[in-house]
């Protein structure tokens, strides 16, 4: 999976009907149960804002999961070895399936599959933008693993207490399946880091080019995400991003010195006052030119995703008209 | 262009049974054509890693939920009748277990 901002507008929501307006009791129950870290379940009166922000983030957590598929997809055929493809398969159908789950609990809020791949296929919803980076080498999908999975995890874990139920459930199912993406990816590059020098070269230059790219996707810093409060009041997010981004860093840093590579940021140093790891500026205007579309990939991802619907259609149209002819021949058969 | 997506395929929950001996649990929903479909789907998408050993798929549009605003009506009345709970009972200690 992965998560950037979960506050990154775009239309989704906007076209789920308005809900007939709250009574105050309504709304104090909702507010108690929140204020009692209770689950809110599909049933369940919410705030209209509540049902949006859920369904734009779960929607855009949906859409990366899909499209996330696509950079490492693109190793599958060019694995190093059998292993290594077999793996690259699993992982590449696991990111398939968490699309798959969160899809489902962003429909029990009232949007439509429908809706939600309208939004996706014709630009209007968001996804993660780490995705819309291309992947030049083989090391590249063991940084996707170590780096951006890792990150993902870090951004997932706390909404596996999300106070929306359905989401929240999905979040435990994907979150005991992303550790084996990242242990793989690392453990790809631990026996490239064991190679040749031209192989140690490839996996610097993979963590050279991601390693920004992965701060940036736990969102803007706190003072610019105004949502982020309310998310929070809401139990929808429970860490704010640059915590997040904090703890990631601390995670790593160690991590890359077991593997032997250099993190790009002279900045990056160790602050006793804090606790913590001291970092660089992270370039955020990139960041929302890509999100805004004019990253490396975005047109060929979106095209990409578009083109396997399309392509995909006759087989649900097939699968339909079987369905449809099996119950028509039942009905014979019964009368 | 795009093409609609899924618009005719109903959705269906899934049922989960981990192990044998064990109950069929809820683990989640997911559109298909049909039953068969369905069944084959739900393997795919919930027991990757052998998370269980049978599966059941079951139209979401057939299940009967009750309403939260009912819930004080269906299950405060049991609140007050804590006799019906082992723990009512006062056993001399020497009975032992009981
Ligand atoms: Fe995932
Ligand atoms: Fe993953």
């Amino acid at each position: 999976m992965y998560t950037q901002a979960m506050d990154i507008p775009d239309d989704s929501g906007k076209k789920l009907a308005a809900v007939s307006n709250a009574t105050s009791e309504q709304e104090a129950a909702f507010e108690a149960r929140i204020d009692a870290d209770g689950r809110i379940e599909p049933q369940d009166w919410m705030p209209e804002a509540y049902r949006k922000t859920l369904v734009r983030q779960i929607s855009q957590h949906a859409h990366s999961e899909i499209v996330g598929m696509l950079p490492e997809g693109n190793w599958i055929s060019r694995a190093p070895s059998l292993k290594r493809k077999a793996i690259l398969i699993a992982k590449v159908q696991d990111e398939g399936g968490h699309g798959l789950y969160l899809y489902s609990a962003a429909e029990t809020l009232g949007t439509s599959r429908d809706q939600m791949l309208e939004g996706l296929h014709s630009g209007k919803a968001k996804y993660s933008s780490i995705f819309n980076y291309p992947t030049l080498n083989w090391a590249d999908v063991g940084v996707i693993g170590w780096l951006v999975d890792g990150a993902a995890i870090m951004n997932q874990v706390p909404l596996c207490r999300c106070s929306y139920g359905p989401y929240a459930r999905a979040m435990v199912r994907v979150c005991k399946e992303e550790s084996f993406h990242q242990r793989q990816g690392y453990e790809a590059l631990l026996v490239m880091m064991k190679g040749t020098d031209e192989q140690r070269a490839m996996v610097q230059d993979a963590v050279n080019r991601y390693w920004w790219k992965c701060l940036a996707m736990f969102g803007p810093p706190d003072a610019d995400s105004p949502h982020s409060a309310q998310g929070m009041r809401w139990g929808i997010k429970r860490i704010s991003n640059d915590d997040l981004r904090q703890k990631f860093i601390d995670a790593t840093v160690p991590q890359a010195k077991v593997l032997g590579v250099t993190l790009p940021d002279p900045d990056l140093k160790w602050n006793e006052a804090r606790g913590h790891y001291d970092y660089g500026q992270i370039d955020w205007a990139e960041f929302w030119n890509t999100v805004e579309g004019n990253g490396p990939c975005n047109k060929e991802r979106l095209a990409t995703r578009v083109k396997a619907h399309n392509d995909g259609q006759w087989v649900r149209d097939a699968a339909q008209a079987y369905a449809r002819k099996q119950k028509e021949r039942a009905l014979k058969e019964a009368a | 262009m795009n093409t609609p997506a899924l618009k005719d395929w109903p959705l269906w929950e899934v049922f989960v049974r981990s192990k044998q001996g064990l109950e069929h649990k809820h683990c989640g929903s997911l559109h298909a054509a049909d039953a068969a479909q369905a069944l084959h789907m739900a393997r795919d998408v919930y027991t990757r890693r052998q998370e269980g050993v049978s599966i059941w798929v079951v139209p979401s549009v057939a299940i009967t939920a009750s309403n939260p605003d009912d819930k004080g009506e269906l299950f405060d009345p049991a609140a007050d009748k804590i006799y019906r709970h082992p723990t009512f009972y006062e056993i001399p200690e020497e009975v032992g277990h009981m």
